[in-house]
């Protein structure tokens, strides 16, 4: 695979859960790709599959078939099973993460939560990074503030923060406002926005709200594990 | 950068109760642990010194229970035999004696002594050999009789504290009312002759009827001999028994190690207890933080970063436990020699607790070491849980 223009690309990714003695296809020969500094969006049903799938480009889980293109590098070549030490190897050097319930640590003030990557995993010229990422995000007037002390949009405003204190290429985001209010949502879309086109990140953002998701460069449905981009032609992309 | 020391500290005042109890189980284990290792350390001590103190690694008695003599010997008491002063003589003779001293031990009631009175000890001692043995003696008042047949004492440190008596104040001898100008007060020695009241043999054999007998003679021997010839030879004497202090304190020691064993066994138990009880606050710790820990590993962390995390907060747990415990038993340690001494059939002089910097360093080792190796289990539980696992929500 070219890796030019290129972040993440997958082919033929699929995903099978055993549930009892039923097998669940949650992510079905899924093939797309995103390009560098692009923000996309992906919406769909309950059980659609989204979150596996972002789970999967994250590294956080083993596809069952298929593969996932890194720069053009692959990842799980010729079906390999990583261990949790090499996934989570990718994943620091790559990835930032948020979630709909932030999972901020509550013992840590603000800017310890946002200074927590580093104590496992430092990037050159990340530590210079933290309080910057913290005043862009607006939160320097919180910084030492506990996270019960502070707003739900607040709380979410630090996981972007600990997500980008490392300077990862790609932020994954599963539900990002699903826990807020409709402002406090419009407020973290933006933010995300605003990353990705003055910092060139890559943002891939599952969401359920087709009105957010119009913020991203190109909009992704997924239908009983398989993707389509809304917009384009009615079949797998890729 | 914060770092994974503060991470840890942070999340066990997270539950400070929780904390607080499994510190105070891991401190008392550390005490009783301290505790027992300088009784163990403390007693052997005082017990040498004790010995040592004597001045004299022999003692020749009249025959009858050699353990009851010499018990006797180092903590006073009644039920005296005699023999005939002229053995020394013969014992003077002997190649392997260095120096010997004559004793004549006396034990009189003193209705004064104590709430229902007691047994006061009169030593009657000849001053120039006695004070050859022991050398260390020193007054702090005063010095030896002037007359070897005068009514002079020379009292203890603790006697003259009791009867509160300077030099040149008169004391009373019970049962007998006789009166001794005190000549000389010793300065404190940690030993039995503090409570002791010395006074002239001549004059105590005239006073107690017993011419020309003694109840001991101590002897000193010469430097690097072997006393078993002449414990052969001096058994050939008439109706004498030799006791040897090294034999003793052999003896004491064995019979105090039984008690130590067990001591040591409800020690070991307790440290056990209290380790289960980290294991258990370590573990319900993760187990409530799975979804943490799961986001740990999302933002970074290595199985190992969170192994290491986990253990830190063990050895946070164990180092300050082990540290209240050291503190506990430092402040403790009288109370322990007290309640040690109401159990123990004989107890030298001198402090039992001895704690020193070797045995608190050896005891917090362990205390870490065993702490430690409790935390390996919950910290490989939590090294191994996977972030997938932890966001989905599914504990196992």
């Amino acid at each position: 695979m070219n890796e030019n223009g290129i972040s993440i690309a997958t082919t033929n990714l699929t995903k099978v859960y055993t549930r009892g003695n039923e097998k669940v296809v949650s992510v079905n020969d899924v093939s797309f790709q995103v390009n560098k500094g692009e923000f996309i969006s992906i919406i769909g049903p309950s059980g659609s599959g989204k979150t596996t799938l972002i789970n999967l480009l994250g590294c956080l889980d083993n596809p069952t078939v298929g593969e996932i293109y890194l720069r053009g590098r692959s990842i799980f070549g010729n079906g390999k099973r990583l261990s949790e030490r090499e996934l989570t190897k990718i994943r620091r050097e790559t990835f930032g993460y948020i979630f709909q319930n932030f999972y901020l640590i509550p013992t840590l003030t603000v800017m310890e939560n946002v200074m927590l990557p580093l104590t496992f995993y430092c990037k050159p010229g990340a530590e210079k990074e933290a309080l910057r990422v913290v005043k862009l995000l607006g939160m320097d007037h919180r910084k030492d503030h506990l996270p019960d002390q502070i707003s739900g949009g607040e709380m979410q405003r630090v996981a972007i923060a600990r997500a980008m204190v490392n300077m990862p290429e790609i932020l994954l985001a599963d539900e990002p406002t699903g826990n807020l209010d409709t402002k406090r949502s419009v407020e973290i879309i933006q933010v995300l926005k605003e990353l990705n086109c003055s910092a060139g990140l890559t943002v891939v953002m599952v969401t359920h709200n087709q009105e957010l998701a119009r913020y991203a460069d190109r909009m992704f449905e997924m239908r009983d594990g398989r993707i389509y981009q809304i917009g384009g032609d009615e079949k797998d992309i890729f | 950068m914060i770092t994974k020391f503060q991470v840890a500290l942070k999340n066990l005042l997270r539950k400070k109760i929780r904390s607080l109890l499994t510190l105070i189980g891991i401190a008392l284990s550390s005490w009783v642990l301290v505790s027992l290792l300088g009784f163990n350390h403390g007693y052997e001590t005082a017990l040498n010194k004790d010995v040592d103190n004597m001045g004299f690694q022999l003692m020749i008695m009249a025959k009858g229970c050699p353990y009851e003599a010499a018990t006797m010997m180092l903590k006073g008491g009644t039920g005296l035999r005699y023999m005939d002063e002229s053995i020394m003589r013969d014992v003077a003779k002997e190649p392997e004696v260095e120096k010997i001293t004559p004793i004549l031990m006396t034990a009189v009631f003193d209705p004064n002594k104590g709430e229902s009175g007691g047994i006061a000890g009169y030593f009657g001692i000849e001053p120039k050999s006695f004070a050859e043995m022991k050398p260390f003696l020193r007054f702090r008042q005063g010095g030896w009789f002037t007359d070897a047949n005068g009514y002079e004492a020379v009292m203890g440190f603790e006697a003259a504290e009791l009867e509160q008596r300077e030099v040149g104040d008169m004391i009373l001898m019970p049962e007998k009312n006789v009166e001794f100008k005190v000549v000389g007060i010793l300065e404190r020695t940690g030993t039995q002759d503090d409570g002791t009241i010395f006074v002239p043999l001549k004059t105590t054999q005239k006073i107690f009827n017993r011419s020309d007998e003694i109840t001991t003679i101590g002897i000193k021997l010469k430097k690097g001999v072997d006393s078993g010839r002449l414990e052969e030879q001096l058994y050939q004497l008439p109706d004498v028994q030799i006791v040897s202090l090294a034999q003793v304190k052999e003896t004491i020691m064995k019979l105090i190690s039984t008690a130590k064993v067990m001591v040591l066994s409800i020690a070991i138990i307790a440290i056990l207890i209290a380790m289960v009880g980290v294991i258990n606050t370590i573990l319900t710790s993760v187990w409530e933080r799975f979804q943490e820990i799961g986001i740990l590993k999302t933002v970074g962390a290595m199985p190992w970063d969170v192994f290491k995390l986990i253990w830190i907060e063990t050895f946070i747990l164990c180092m300050i436990g082990g540290v209240l415990g050291v503190v506990m038993a430092l402040i403790l340690a009288r109370v322990t020699d007290m309640v040690i001494r109401t159990v123990l059939p004989y107890a030298p002089g001198g402090g039992l607790v001895l704690i020193d910097l070797k045995l608190i360093l050896v005891t917090l080792a362990a205390i870490v070491g065993i702490g430690l190796l409790s935390g390996i289990y919950p910290a490989w539980k939590a090294g191994r849980i996977r972030p997938l696992e932890a966001i989905r929500g599914d504990v196992g």
